[in-house]
């Protein structure tokens, strides 16, 4: 600790800068614990999916609903952004910092991307498909669980941001370091989810 | 302002154990206007809608808002002491987790004074907590108010896991820690897994009741029976969030004052693991009545019947702990004496309960009633006060009279059993619960007066309990290092109350019982593991008071966002989300202001600490 103080006093920093400090290290363990306990949430909201999806109530059902071609690009524009940040992460273990910046930049823009053709989605299914929240027990399960990740998606690319204006502010630092390494957790995290949401939601929405 | 801005450990522990009083004040309130209600047959001192809403307000508040606060504030006052830690991992979160917790227990009795409180039982069951059976906000309260107030439980549990884990003091391993660390550690587990769920559950329910969404609306295709099943999911792993830090008081009490290690300590140690893995397995035994079928309700009425095998490993153990022990029966341990075969009875009728055939009949009588009032209150709550008399000097720095607490501990377990034993045989009379009155010559009507007798006793033990504190408040702060003198653990070698920094060297850890170790080998004080040095501080700070205020203010917005107000300013306002987005940006800018201003803290210096 004291010699990762001393590093980052002169200029250098260790290869991990994020788990370098007790705090750092503490960071990073109880983001952990937090995604255990958003993998519970999430699976909640799955399971109530799931039980839900065919409950239409006369009105549109997933297979009539969905067109993969929109969904696939978004699931493909996330998949990447998941990459840009580990390149991210990489950047920061060598000490690149514009490198890190911009890697950082691209994946929020992704996200930017992704969640416009989600509100642009759901803004179909409202305007022309008469599939709002009240229609079924199956629409409402899906705003939820697919609105809820588009929720994570939205602060996830507020806080990135606002990591970013922090980046070049503070420059990348023994405090910074940690809050950078776990917003890329939380991003993959993301991109977990919605491969279970790809999955379950729309490829089994159409064929299952 | 100090206490609004507090990261400390020991003031929050102080913060929760004052709010979780004034809440276990308001539930008790609502226990003997039930229990007025039914000391006689066709009783008019209530109507049928009010019961509905104090039976549901005191569930809510005594499970949510009463006991779970007082858990957090032993855990707050004690988990650091004995892991040798100066703090917990992360202070600014300690706080925020008590803020919201205390913003969500206000707005959830706000409902009292703003249009009617939950009026559909603690469970909130679909379709009663739908709009159509529950018309007014009352459940809108319930579903906004738990979840605000259930994010500060989740924060507090990854903050007691993260301090464990990282935070114990040099030479104290996994397996020499306190069983009170150990069980706050699992219940901190299962707090990580079991609240998420009911997050999601009152989300659902909110966008029922708010939005008009489906999920428990049959018309629309939903389902009343996920709801159930949610809520269980969480609700049974909960009421282990609530007993094993009871087991934790216990297992420290009972070795204290019996001059022994703890029997068994592995065993124990092991059984609350399982108890907690088990305590997943087993939510549907809330549920053999909805008609799952048979070979689930046999599923699940195995598994249930498991968890009887460690808890009784745990029964055992205490007894042996005691055996052959010199057994001092100060107030702690009177109450950890009395919790034992208290508990046991609930434990007894659980098993019974869990066999679903004989469930059947027990379902929704007053016998389910005996049972969780036995392991909640004959098992959680003596426990607490066991905690609380043990710890009190430690917390406060002043011993609480022990003629009063002997009071406190008789009149509240001879009032605590005149109350819930009859209830058992009011149950199996067929007396249902959540009924507000009962026709006379049922046979009914003796034991509910003497049930009712048997809760103001109760009462009685309560304010004996509070007098206690009064006085002792009055008198000089004078408690020793290790008042009770036969202190095993690491808490009792700092000052009572201990200073904000908590070690001044952090000790090093030799063994079980760290501080009894070093007592039988001849010290008289630990053995430092580091040399005098500066030591860091986190400030104070306003913020997560703020995120909190900003929570709630989002809250009340988003659950009048749909009401029609006289005045056209109030509407506009309130229908525009122009409160709730009001709220979320006091919060979101709160959060900004964190993250944007490190806080570096500040350092206590050698000399500082030498001087005192
Ligand atoms: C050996 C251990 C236990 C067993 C086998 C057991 C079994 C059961 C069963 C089968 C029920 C459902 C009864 C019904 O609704 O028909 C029940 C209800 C309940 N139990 Fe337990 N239990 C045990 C321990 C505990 C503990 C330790 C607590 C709390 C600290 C607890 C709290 C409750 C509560 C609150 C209810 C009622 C829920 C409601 O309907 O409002 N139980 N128990
Ligand atoms: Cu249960």
């Amino acid at each position: 600790m004291t010699t990762a103080h001393a590093e980052a006093a002169n200029g250098t920093l260790p290869h991990e800068p994020e788990k370098a400090t007790l705090e750092g290290r503490n960071k990073v363990l109880a983001f952990w614990l937090f995604l255990g306990g958003e993998a519970v949430l999430f699976g909640t909201l799955f399971a109530t999916f799931l039980a839900l999806r065919n409950q239409t109530n006369e009105g549109p059902s997933a297979n009539e609903l969905f067109h993969l071609p929109l969904v696939a690009a978004a699931t493909f524009l996330l998949l990447v952004s998941s990459l840009t940040s580990v390149f991210a992460i990489q950047a920061m273990h060598r000490g690149r910092v514009t490198m890190l910046r911009n890697w950082l930049l691209v994946t929020v823009l992704l996200g930017l991307c992704f969640l416009v053709l989600e509100i642009y989605e759901f803004s179909v299914y409202i305007r022309h498909e008469e599939f709002g929240m009240t229609t079924s027990a199956f629409s409402s399960a899906f705003y939820t669980l697919v609105g809820f990740h588009g929720a994570h998606v939205a602060f996830g690319i507020l806080w990135i941001s606002v990591l970013i204006g922090q980046l070049l502010h503070k420059g990348l630092t023994v405090v910074t370091a940690p809050k950078i390494y776990v917003s890329a957790m939380y991003w993959h995290f993301i991109d977990v989810v919605w491969v279970f949401i790809f999955t379950v939601v729309y490829l089994l929405g159409k064929v299952g | 302002m100090d206490w609004i801005t507090t990261v400390d450990h020991k003031k929050i522990a102080i913060l929760y154990l004052w709010a979780g009083g004034i809440f276990f004040g308001i539930g008790g309130l609502e226990a003997i206007l039930i229990r007025i209600q039914l000391i006689k047959p066709m009783n008019t001192f209530l109507d049928a809608q009010t019961f509905n809403e104090l039976i549901t307000m005191h569930g809510t508040t005594m499970i949510f808002l009463g006991v779970m606060p007082v858990i957090f504030a032993l855990m707050n006052a004690v988990i650091p002491l004995q892991i040798g830690a100066r703090d917990v991992a992360f202070p600014f979160l300690n706080a925020l987790g008590f803020w919201t917790f205390l913003f969500g227990g206000i707005l959830l009795n706000l409902s009292w004074v703003m249009g009617g409180a939950p009026d559909a039982g603690w469970t909130a069951y679909t379709p009663l907590s739908s709009t159509g059976y529950s018309p007014t906000h009352g459940v809108d309260f319930y579903t906004i108010g738990l979840q605000i107030a259930g994010l500060g439980t989740l924060i507090g549990g990854i903050n007691f896991l993260a301090t464990i884990i990282t935070m114990r003091a040099p030479g104290m391993s996994f397996m020499r820690m306190p069983m009170f660390a150990w069980t706050t550690f699992i219940t901190s587990a299962i707090i990580l897994f079991a609240f998420p769920a009911i997050t999601v559950g009152l989300v659902l329910l909110t966008f029922d009741r708010i939005l008009d969404a489906n999920f428990f609306n049959v018309a629309g295709g939903g389902n009343p029976v996920l709801w159930q099943h949610i809520f269980w999911i969480f609700g049974h792993p909960e009421v282990y969030i609530l007993i094993l830090p009871a087991f934790g008081v216990i297992s420290e009490v009972i070795p204290t004052f019996s001059r022994k290690r703890l029997f068994g300590y592995s065993s124990m140690v092991f059984a609350t693991i399982l108890i907690a893995f088990l305590g997943f397995m087993v939510w549907a035994h809330h549920m053999f009545t909805t008609g799952l079928g048979p070979v689930a309700n046999a599923l699940f009425s195995v598994s249930t019947m498991l968890i009887a095998v460690p808890t009784g490993i745990k029964i055992f153990n205490w007894l042996f702990t005691m055996w052959g022990g010199q057994v001092r029966f100060t107030t702690p341990n009177l109450f950890a004496a009395g919790f034992i075969p208290t508990f046991t009875m609930g434990g007894v009728t659980g098993v019974m309960l869990a066999s679903a055939p004989a469930d059947f009949q027990f379902h929704d009588t007053y016998f389910v009633v005996a049972h969780f009032h036995y392991v909640i209150v004959g098992g959680l709550v003596l426990g607490l006060f066991a905690g609380l008399h043990y710890w009190w000097p430690k917390m406060f720095g002043r011993m609480l009279s022990e003629t009063l607490g002997k009071w406190t501990f008789w009149t509240f377990i001879i009032g605590f059993h005149l109350t819930f034993f009859v209830q058992h045989f009011l149950g199996l009379m067929g007396m249902q619960r959540r009924v507000f009155t009962y026709l006379p010559n049922q046979q009914f009507d003796l034991l509910n007066l003497v049930s009712t007798i048997g809760a103001m006793l109760m009462g009685v033990g309560m304010l004996i309990f509070l007098t206690n504190i009064f006085l002792t408040s009055r008198r000089p702060a004078d408690a020793a290092d290790d008042p009770w003198e036969d202190g095993r653990t690491l808490e009792w070698t700092i000052p009572s109350p201990p200073p904000e920094y908590n070690f001044k060297q952090t000790p090093l850890v030799r063994g079980l019982d760290a501080f009894w170790k070093e007592k039988m080998a001849g010290h008289k004080a630990m053995t430092p593991s580091e040399p005098v040095g500066s030591i860091h501080m986190p400030s104070a700070t306003i913020l997560p008071f703020l995120m909190s205020v900003g929570i709630f203010i989002a809250g009340l917005g988003f659950m009048f966002s749909r009401d029609e107000f006289s005045s056209s300013i109030m509407s506009f306002l309130f229908n525009n989300y122009i409160v709730t987005a009001l709220g979320l940006l006091i919060t979101f800018g709160s959060m900004l202001m964190r993250s944007l201003f490190d806080d570096p803290g500040w350092h206590i210096e050698p000399e500082e600490l030498e001087g005192r």
